[in-house]
Parts: C-alpha cells; structure tokens; sequence
C-alpha cells in the first residue's frame, strides 16, 4: 500500500512539475493536515524534526538549569522551585530523588531525542534529497512515518515527566539492576516502562529515517552526481545512517532483555540481589551484559551525533572562506574511519568494570586510533580557512567554534581513552567535561551553523545577524565557563551524579567554582532563548531572502525557488559536472556543481 | 508524462530499503546471539535440549519458501488465480509455523523451563519469540499483497511488491535456519 501512495504522489508532482511551466501557486491542492501534519514533503518532516528538537532541547536544557541549583547552591532555597515541582523540590530545594530525575532525564532528552532527531533527523530530511537532487526521499510515506514515530516516542517520555513515581532517574544509560527493578528506587517503577517504551519507539523512527537516508544517497542522485561529487555533508549523513541502522537494533535487544527482566521474572541481568533485606529468586544474571548491548550502540551514538554536525561544518567552513575543502578524499576516508572504528570501541566505557586488562588494551589501542581521522579532519579543516576570504556570518562563526571545542574536547578523550588514567577518572566531573564539550557543545555548534546556514532555504527567510552573533559570542565563552572548570574537579576525583557535595571536606573548595558554573549556565540558557526567539521571529519576520543563492555556494539546493516546492525542481532535475567545491577557482568566486566543465578544465 | 523513470537508479528503493532492513534485523539477532554467547560463558549455564516441535517448524517455513517462490513465478507470468492461491499458502505456512513455536513453547514449560526458569531458557523463549513476530510480520504483509490482489477498482502490474516480501520471506527463513543451528550447536 505504501509504495504505491507514494510512486503515486511522485507521479503526481512530476506530472504537474512538467505541466506548469512557471510555478507560482504550489503544484496540486493540499488541505492544512496534507501539507503542515502528515506531510510526506522532506523539508516540511525536517521542519518538524527541527521544532521538536527546539522544544525538547529548551525542557532538558532547564532541567540542567535546575540541578545546577542545586550544584551551586546546595544551601539556598528557591521557593518557586515548589510552585513548578511540587512535592519533588519540597520547602524550595530539589529532593534527591528529583535531582537524579532532572539528570537522566537531561541526557536522555539532550542525546536521544535534540542531538540524534533533532539534529540528523533535521539535516538529513532537507539536505539529502536538494543536495543529491532527488525529488523527495526514496519513501516519503516511510519517511513520514519516522517523524511519526518519533512524536509519538516523544509523547511517551513527556507523559513519563508527570507519573506521581517520576520519570526514570537511574541514569541515561539504564544501567541494571536500578532499572531492572521497580522496587530499586521510586525511578525504577512506570518511569522506566514509559522511557522504555519510548525509546523503543525512537528506535523504530531512526530505523525507518536511516533506511530512507541510505537508500537515498545510494539511489536516487541526479544524473552525474557520483558518490565523489557528494558534497561533505552527503557523506557524514550517510555514514551516519549507517551507524545508526547498525547499532540501534542491538539497543533494542537490550531493552528487549531488559524488559522481561521488568515483567517476566526473568533473569538475563539481574543475579542475588536483596532489596530491604529480602532475597530475590533471580539468579545467574550479569549486569555487564547489558553494558555491553548498551554501549555497543551508545559509543556509535555519539559518532550519529556528531558526524552530521562535522558534515556541515565542513560545508559552511569552505562556502564562508570561499575555499574549496582541503583534502576531500581525505575527509571521506577519514569519515568512514570514524565509522568502522565506532564499532570496535564501546569497551572503553566499561574499563573499571572488572574487563579483562588485556582485552582493555586491544579497547584502548582501537580508542586512540580514532584520534588520527579526527586529526586529519581538524587540520583539514584548519588548511580550508587558512588565507581564506572568511565571511563571519553567524554560521561561519559557529562552525570555527566547532573547530575548537572538538580540540579540546578531543584531546580529554585522548587521557580518557587509556585504561590506566581511567581508573582514576571515570565517572568524575572530567568525564562530563570531556563529553559535554566534544560531543554536546560541538554538535550544538554544528546543528546552529547548519540552522543559520539553511534557515533561507527552509522558510525563504534569514535569521537576524546581530542576534546570531550574541549567541554565538556568550555561548562559546560561556560554554568554556562551564565546563573547562570541571576538568579541575575532575582531576581533583570529585565524583559526577551526587546530590549534593558539601558533606565533603575535600571539595568544598570547589563551591565557590560550582556556584560560578551554575551561574554562567543561567546566563547561557537565557541565550538560547535568544536564539529560539531569533528562530520563530525570523520564520514571520526575517529579512526575505531576495535571491536564490545567497551564500553564493556550489550545491544543489540553491538552484531550487525559493519558496519550496514538493517535487524541489520545477522542471528537470539538473545534471551535476563537477565536484561541490569550485570556490575561486579559475578568477571565479564560485561555480556551481551544474555548470559544465570548460574545455580547457579538468574535473576534480 | 514524465514518471519517476527520470530519476537514476539501477535497482528500486524499496528492494534496495529491504536490504538495508534486513542488515538493521539481522544485527538485532547478532545483539541476542552474542548475548547468549557471553551469558553461555558464565557459571550456572544449563543445558537442555531444544523442542523436537522446532525441526517441524523448519521443515514448514522451507516449505512456505517455496510457496512465495512459485507464488512471485505465476505473478509474474500473470496466472493471478495460482498466485493468490500460492500467497495464501504461503501465509498459512507462517500461521502454522508460529503455531509450532508457540507448542515448543509449551513443550519447553512443561519440562520445568519457564520464561523466568533458568537464563538458557529465558534466552530461547526472547530469541525465538522475536522471530516469530518477525515471521507474523511477513504474514501482515501477505495478507496486505492478498487484498490487493481481489482489488478490482485498482489493478498493480508491477511485480515489486511481492518480489520485496518474497525477499523478505527468504530473508526470515533463513534467518530461523541460522537460529536453529545457532541453538542446537550452542547449547
């Protein structure tokens, strides 16, 4: 049934893309629920991925802004805590139980649901199909149905934050035996069903995105467009969807597992466990299996978040320094590097659980390998705006900070990645550092380079310049805030996820550190509500975009009008003849992929 | 008027999506099996034999191979009676091979190996029962291609469809093969 809806309304929009020449009033008629809901158009499901991430990334950005009250002044009270939360920050000061909410509940959120969906579900949906030039998606009925899923995974977790146990709170990653049993905490009842069930849902949306994305890339591109002529962004996305269609179904099974252990009385985690004093009939079970199903797709995740956000960077660096990339090849091997290697990893998050040493040394050798793709990547795109003609727009901007924080995130993970260190650091505040700047912050910085840099292709309009350039401007500065202090506590062995450190002798004198943490958060956040305003102001309001090519870039989708059409071309698909990055090349600032190639040039 | 024709392609996105699928499938079962290959190498392992019922079931999803593949040959010489005839077997054959699996599972509780008895059970009622869906799945699928077929406003000459789940279908027997030896070797 779905093919044929789909072959059908291809057929449709191709019959009235070569009926009308001159396109002015959209291609058939659609109703508000056709065009804006249940939308089969690619760039109307990556506006809905987009707005849903902004919705989520504002929750669990707050919720970080709540714990960090509480890591910053644990004394204080905030009597409208209570009014928002209720019996959960009793007397204006958060409960434990709902302190360790807010965090899983933070990463979840942040990692699943604004950097996986948001952010690749976002790029992938409008750039794929204009940057391959393809009509749409190889299944856009699928590729509804993903969004689909995904709002309804996001319904399943937003209804998990207002069950009377609260949501999960034993940690984004779900560990067992705290998830594995309702009567482990009062996060380990119908929170962890909800999240559960949420995710398996999320699941199923990124399988059906990512068999969408592959199959795209793979066999729809326009006439001439060879897999060497993809621009970089293609690439990451693809690699990224290979990830994910490798690595989330071992999630599943994971969560299947953990779901009869739930429900079943099964006992594939759990093993002689008491809880208040009673003995539980599981037996046999391991816990570390699970870590092993879990960070078999989590340390791929990581790679599904920030490939898209190094494929777009790579883009924007080259349009704003009016450079073509260095070294393309280079960034595609080293793209593909990053992808096997992703695989071959995951035991590096599991050094101190009792894993064998010598299997933690073939873990740490593979670990550090991937600091030498990510270095070609760096200096390539180092070399690509070095002596450039650099255009500071706020997307270029964002796009140098990427460059920065992936440094020096990167290179923690260099200390992380050997076992040794890691004894002495895992699961300190050096970890959230590392993390938090190389994956969190530099995704963040992709995905707001990717939405200034397309915000005129998707609504024909331009964000506001001055706005962009705050934002950009205090969320670097204050990103280095927050987290380079935590390298020093880190160091120093204070421990992530506690509630609260003043107990601690040794670290009180850190508080003075915490409290300057938690005040730079707030001042970020506010500024992402900048950017969100800047964002929904600029859809109604923002400079109208008066030309089809305003970064005067190479690829294909500023050939398309500019306000969108189902369909992307109104006539022909045009024919690509040359790779994406002929920037001054030959006396000319640029020549786009569609210009054939004169007779005394040669092809890239 | 143009069709999609326009657009390059060597092979159709769908077929070229199911593969892709079953890749994403096939690495969930990699996700079980290796999760039975570590918890096998820990203490307290028992082994037992598996449901005799499991080599009937074999010997019906083999069968029902066949079927969807005499069914894809008669569409495509347009004999439309013999096909429908043939897919309908052939979701019949799924019925009865998740019947099967359901009496192993029986079999299995009888023997004193519930769900929630020893890891090595748990394992075989997890694994199988995924696949089972699995199979159910297909047999969705059949019935959706069996409807069609009866459709009289609306008529489908493309032989897409059924080549996808005649794929698919392998593609799941196949996958109970390997689950099959997987187990019995394994034990």
């Amino acid at each position: 049934m779905s093919n044929e809806a789909t072959l059908h309304s291809q057929q449709e929009v191709m019959h009235g893309a070569a009926a009308h020449g001159h396109h002015d009033h959209g291609h058939h008629h659609e109703s508000f629920i056709s065009k804006y809901v249940f939308s089969l158009d690619h760039k109307m499901i990556a506006k809905q991925f987009l707005i849903t991430g902004i919705v989520w990334a504002i929750i669990g950005a707050f919720f970080s802004v709540l714990f960090r009250l509480q890591l910053g002044y644990p004394d204080a009270t905030f009597p409208w805590l209570e009014s928002i939360l209720g019996h959960w920050a009793k007397g204006g000061r958060i409960t434990p139980e709902a302190y360790y909410a807010l965090v899983t509940m933070h990463g979840t959120i942040l990692v699943f649901f604004v950097l996986t969906a948001g952010l690749s579900g976002t790029f992938s949906n409008l750039l794929i199909p204009l940057q391959v030039g393809a009509r749409d998606m190889a299944s856009p009925f699928m590729n509804c149905l993903s969004y689909w899923f995904f709002f309804l995974a996001s319904l399943v977790m937003m209804a998990s934050l207002f069950v009377q146990t609260g949501p999960a709170s034993g940690g984004w990653t779900m560990y067992p035996p705290l998830s594995a049993l309702g009567d482990a905490s009062i996060g380990s009842k119908m929170g962890v069903d909800l999240w559960l069930t949420s995710m398996a849902l999320f699941v199923v949306s990124q399988l059906l995105g990512g068999l969408n994305y592959i199959s795209t890339i793979l066999n729809m591109r326009a006439k001439g467009m060879s897999m060497t002529k993809m621009p970089l962004t293609i690439w990451s996305f693809f690699f990224t969807a290979v990830l994910g269609v490798l690595s989330f179904p071992v999630l599943l099974s994971g969560f299947i597992l953990l779901l009869m252990d739930r429900h079943a009385g099964t006992s594939f985690y759990l093993s002689d466990i008491f809880i208040a004093g009673k003995a539980l009939a599981n037996e046999g079970g391991s816990a570390i299996l699970y870590q092993h199903l879990f960070w078999f797709l989590g340390h791929p995740e990581v790679y599904i978040i920030i490939l898209p956000a190094m494929g777009m960077v790579s883009e924007v660096l080259a349009v704003s320094s009016r450079k073509p990339i260095f070294g393309y090849l280079a960034m595609v091997g080293s793209l593909f590097a990053i992808c096997i290697l992703a695989f071959l990893v995951w035991a590096h998050h599991m050094f101190v659980t009792g894993l064998n040493p010598f299997l933690g040394a073939f873990f740490v050798l593979l670990t550090l390998l991937i600091a030498v793709p990510s270095a070609i990547k760096v200096f390539n795109w180092l070399t690509t705006i070095w002596k450039g003609n650099i255009h500071f727009t706020p997307a270029s901007l964002f796009s140098i900070g990427f460059v920065s924080t992936f440094i020096s995130g990167g290179l923690t993970g260099i200390w992380l990645g050997n076992s040794s260190i890691d004894i002495h650091l895992h699961d300190t505040y050096f970890v959230i550092a590392h993390f938090h700047i190389v994956m969190g912050v530099s995704a963040f910085f992709g995905m707001f380079a990717g939405i200034y840099h397309w915000f005129p292709k998707m609504y024909g309009r331009f964000m506001n310049n001055t706005l962009g350039y705050i934002h950009f401007w205090i969320t670097l500065v204050g990103a280095y805030c927050i987290f380079w202090p935590m390298h020093y506590e880190g160091m120093a062995g204070m421990p992530r996820r506690y509630f609260d450190y003043s107990t601690w002798t040794s670290f009180n004198q850190f508080s003075g550190l915490n409290q300057f943490i938690s005040f730079v958060v707030i001042i970020v956040f506010a500024v992402q509500l900048l950017f969100v305003f800047n964002f929904f102001y600029s859809i109604f309001k923002g400079r109208k975009m008066t030309t089809q090519n305003p970064w005067k870039a190479t690829t294909l989708e500023w050939t398309t009008p500019i306000h969108g059409i189902h369909g992307n071309w109104p006539g022909e698909i045009p024919e690509v003849h040359r790779w994406a990055y002929d920037y001054s090349k030959d006396g000319r600032d640029f020549i786009p992929q569609t210009e054939p190639l004169g007779p005394n040039e040669s092809g890239h | 008027m143009q069709t999609m024709s326009i657009q390059r392609k060597k092979i159709h996105p769908h077929k070229y999506s199911l593969w892709i699928a079953m890749g994403s499938i096939t690495m969930m079962f990699i996700g079980f099996t290796s999760a039975y290959v570590v918890k096998r190498s820990q203490a307290n392992w028992l082994a037992f034999e598996l449901p005799h019922i499991f080599w009937l079931s074999t010997a019906v999803i083999l069968l029902s191979s066949l079927t969807i593949h005499l069914a894809l040959k008669q569409f495509k010489e347009r004999n439309m009676q013999r096909y429908k005839q043939l897919i309908t077997l052939t979701a019949i054959l799924g019925v009865v091979f998740a019947a099967c699996q359901w009496i192993g599972f029986t079999q299995l509780r009888s023997e004193g190996l519930p769900l929630s008895g020893p890891v090595s059970a748990s394992f075989i009622y997890v694994i199988v029962g995924v696949h089972m869906l699995h199979v159910l799945g297909g047999v969705v699928a059949l019935l959706v291609m069996f409807f069609r077929a009866y459709r009289t406003r609306i008529r489908t000459y493309s032989a897409v469809p059924i080549e996808v789940a005649a794929t698919y279908w392998h593609f799941v027997d196949i996958l109970w093969i390997y689950l099959l030896v997987f187990l019995s070797i394994a034990r």
